[in-house]
């Protein structure tokens, strides 16, 4: 017995010892009963993410019938100039221009939310530094030398890292020198609703999926109550049996 | 007149089809031992499971491409674009874990209460073939998403065979059908996932289940209730399948229903082990991901194999870690079936297998260190040594008499019902009742009538003290 309880106490301690080392990451807040801040978030994608991104898997249309916003809108607000309510948001840079240029392809964005996770695409967007040994003249605390260049850097302004010191280690702090065109609580409004828009757009149906699971479960929950009162009538026989 | 045609057209059947005498062989005049508790639900769940995977895996198939090209655009259009297609995946690949969950309990309750001993060593062996199957279902399965984690996972497991010697490289070629998992992989997986293993998968069942109904079920007392029978040849401690253990399932399956249905409705992905987060990135040969894990219910025998250094054993140990499971019904040398009354070395024994086969699990998740894989050697020893220590420590058992017929639990309703007249007590050993202080309150007029109730740290280090003696017998 003692055996086990020290070497479980040893696990526990290693996997704490482990969790330590990644970066911390910073909350981004999704909430998608948001309309206005996913329509936000849609405007900044077209806007910033579309040059090179696509989101294939994404209509207009899907966009306007789940925020209940006309199609007429989503057109003349949202989606390019000349773009179909019909069509998936796809980017007009090509692979052979991109991969000379970038090096690589820029993903697909539909999917991004859930293989990243919300909380790491808030804060890889707002980690970006000035590091002029970078092919852009910009690096990512999250996200080490990658390839994307900030297309937010106009708006967040710009930064650049500082090794602090403390008795737990050496970690890295982004200070900002210039500011941009927002200030510091519009830019995380700004990327809020951006990652907000990306976590829509991974799964456009969890919030109808939610709303469903309350009946869902509130019908097992009668079921169960009725399946446990005929278990209990059925098996009276049998309690009556052995007394 | 309506009526008499219909009876007409039944007795017709009848007549040429034993209907009735299956239906009556298997379910009412079948009769199973009357005290099954809480583990016996696990086999009909099973089979409701399998029902689940069959219906949502027909319908996935009318939408999903099996194309390298196409599978993961397609997989993503039945989650957006086909009609319910979000719902008929999720059910499938949250029932692909639970039928992990189920089977690993159901073959839990199979050790805990000896079920796989004479004469019931056939059935286990047939689970045990069905368990296998159902790996290299889920296997298959897997990669059919055509996600980075399908790919590289597929890739890994394929890779162990060329560790076979001579015939190695050869044979991994062959189950791959190319150099790389690739499109040919995938379309053999596809074949192999919707036909011919789940055509396997119904054959055993058919065989587990009509092997078990020849000698009939075991139960938590470990006695045979075929040894006393009335005038009739009806054992007395059993009663008939069906109505009495219908209902009692169904209860069952509304349990697990609302577990299965809070995971589709509002955790899918359940924190990235029902779905894996890196498989929502389509398969790229050009990029290995940084950490490659299998799904949750592969991770034990994963961890054995990563924790043996050579790659050749490590394979031999992760394969041995499931034929061992087949020989447990020549390994246990103890005649006494239950836990109930089997002896202190055997109740510890089976914790520690317990203990091993989570933490390997937790193991098999996370990437390996230097000290994690040091931590998986020594669980993978414990999980060989309750198996092939058994001939030894199972000999000189102090088992406790068993009883002849079947003995009487407290149902649940006693259960809670002990509880609640038990609470209020409990409630007073572990807080004291002070009166207030004259600083809390700030008026005079209350003072005389207020009291406060507080932790009583004597009171609760006597319960848990209590409580954890109880625990110490029940592994004596």
């Amino acid at each position: 017995m003692k055996l086990i309880t020290t070497l479980l106490l040893l696990l526990t301690l290693s996997v704490g010892t482990q969790a330590s080392e990644s970066v911390k990451l910073q909350e981004a807040n999704i909430d998608l009963t948001d309309k206005v801040s996913l329509l936000r978030g849609a405007k900044h994608f077209v806007t910033y993410c579309l040059g090179c991104h696509s989101a294939k898997y994404m209509r207009y249309l899907r966009i306007a019938l789940d925020t209940g916003v006309d199609e007429k809108t989503v057109l003349d607000d949202i989606a390019p100039v000349g773009a179909s309510i019909y069509d998936q948001l796809k980017s007009a840079m090509n692979k052979h221009d991109a991969e000379k240029w970038f090096g690589t392809q820029p993903p697909d964005l539909s999917l991004i939310a859930r293989s990243r996770g919300a909380d790491w695409l808030y804060s890889y967007l707002k980690s970006y530094y000035i590091d002029p040994s970078r092919p852009f003249g910009a690096n990512n605390l999250i996200f080490e030398d990658t390839a994307m260049p900030n297309p937010l850097w106009q708006l967040q302004g710009e930064q650049h890292a500082v090794q602090r010191k403390t008795i737990w280690g050496e970690y890295a702090q982004l200070v900002l020198d210039e500011p941009g065109k927002l200030s510091e609580k519009e830019f995380d409004l700004m990327v809020n609703d951006l990652v907000n828009f990306l976590v829509y757009v991974g799964e456009p149906v969890q919030q109808e999926r939610q709303s469903m699971g309350k009946y869902v479960l509130a019908f097992l929950g009668l079921f169960l109550v009725i399946a446990y009162l005929l278990k209990k009538e059925y098996w009276k026989d049998i309690h009556k049996a052995i007394k | 007149m309506k009526i008499d045609r219909l009876a007409l057209c039944g007795n017709w059947i009848l007549a040429r089809f034993p209907l009735a005498k299956v239906w009556n062989e298997h379910m009412t005049h079948y009769y199973a031992p009357r005290n099954f508790n809480f583990w016996y639900f696990f086999g009909s769940l099973a089979l409701l499971v399998l029902v689940n995977q069959f219906v949502t895996g027909i319908l996935l198939t009318m939408n999903y491409k099996p194309d390298a090209k196409l599978a993961f655009d397609s997989v993503e259009y039945i989650m957006r674009d086909v009609h319910w297609g979000w719902l008929i995946r999720y059910m499938h690949s949250t029932g692909a874990s639970a039928f992990f969950i189920v089977i690993y309990l159901h073959m839990f309750r199979g050790i805990m209460y000896g079920s796989f001993k004479q004469p019931r060593e056939l059935i286990w062996i047939f689970g045990m073939l069905l368990f296998v199957c159902l790996m290299a279902e889920a296997f298959m399965g897997y990669l059919l998403p055509w996600g980075q984690m399908s790919y590289w996972g597929a890739q890994v497991i394929i890779s162990l065979f060329s560790a076979i010697p001579v015939i190695g490289d050869d044979l991994s070629l062959w189950v791959r059908g190319d150099y790389v998992v690739s499109d040919a992989t995938l379309n053999r997986f596809f074949a192999f996932h919707v036909i011919s293993v789940p055509l396997v998968l119904v054959m055993l069942v058919f065989l587990h289940i009509v092997a078990l109904h020849e000698v009939g079920s075991n139960n938590p007392d470990g006695i045979e209730i075929k040894k006393y029978k009335d005038e009739k040849g009806i054992p007395l401690d059993g009663i008939p399948f069906h109505p009495y253990y219908t209902v009692k399932d169904i209860v069952g399956v509304a349990v697990f229903l609302i577990f299965f249905a809070t995971v589709i409705f509002y955790m899918p992905e359940m924190g990235g082990y029902f779905l894996e987060h890196a498989n929502f990135i389509p398969a790229d040969p050009m990029k290995t991901p940084e950490h490659i894990a299998p799904v949750w219910y592969f991770t034990p025998f994963y961890a054995i194999l990563r924790a043996i250094p050579d790659k050749f054993a490590g394979v031999i140990g992760m394969g041995g870690a499931i034929v061992v499971l087949f020989l447990l019904p020549w390994l246990d040398r103890n005649p006494v079936k239950s836990i109930r009354y089997r002896s202190g070395v055997y109740k510890k024994a089976l914790l520690l297998l317990v203990i091993s086969f989570i933490g390997l699990g937790y193991l098999g998740t996370q990437p390996a260190t230097p000290e994690l894989t040091m931590f998986a050697r020594i669980l993978t020893a414990v999980y060989f040594g309750f198996f092939l220590l058994m001939p030894i420590y199972t000999r000189w058992e102090k088992t406790k008499p068993v009883p002849q017929r079947v003995t009487e639990q407290h149902s649940f309703e006693e259960q809670l019902h002990t509880l609640e007249e038990q609470l209020p007590a409990l409630l007073d050993e572990i807080t004291e009742l002070k009166q207030g202080t004259t600083s809390e309150i700030g008026d005079p007029a209350f003072r005389s009538s207020f009291f406060s109730r507080r932790p009583n740290a004597e009171g609760i280090i006597n319960v848990m003290t209590r409580v954890a003696k109880k625990l110490k017998e029940s592994l004596d």
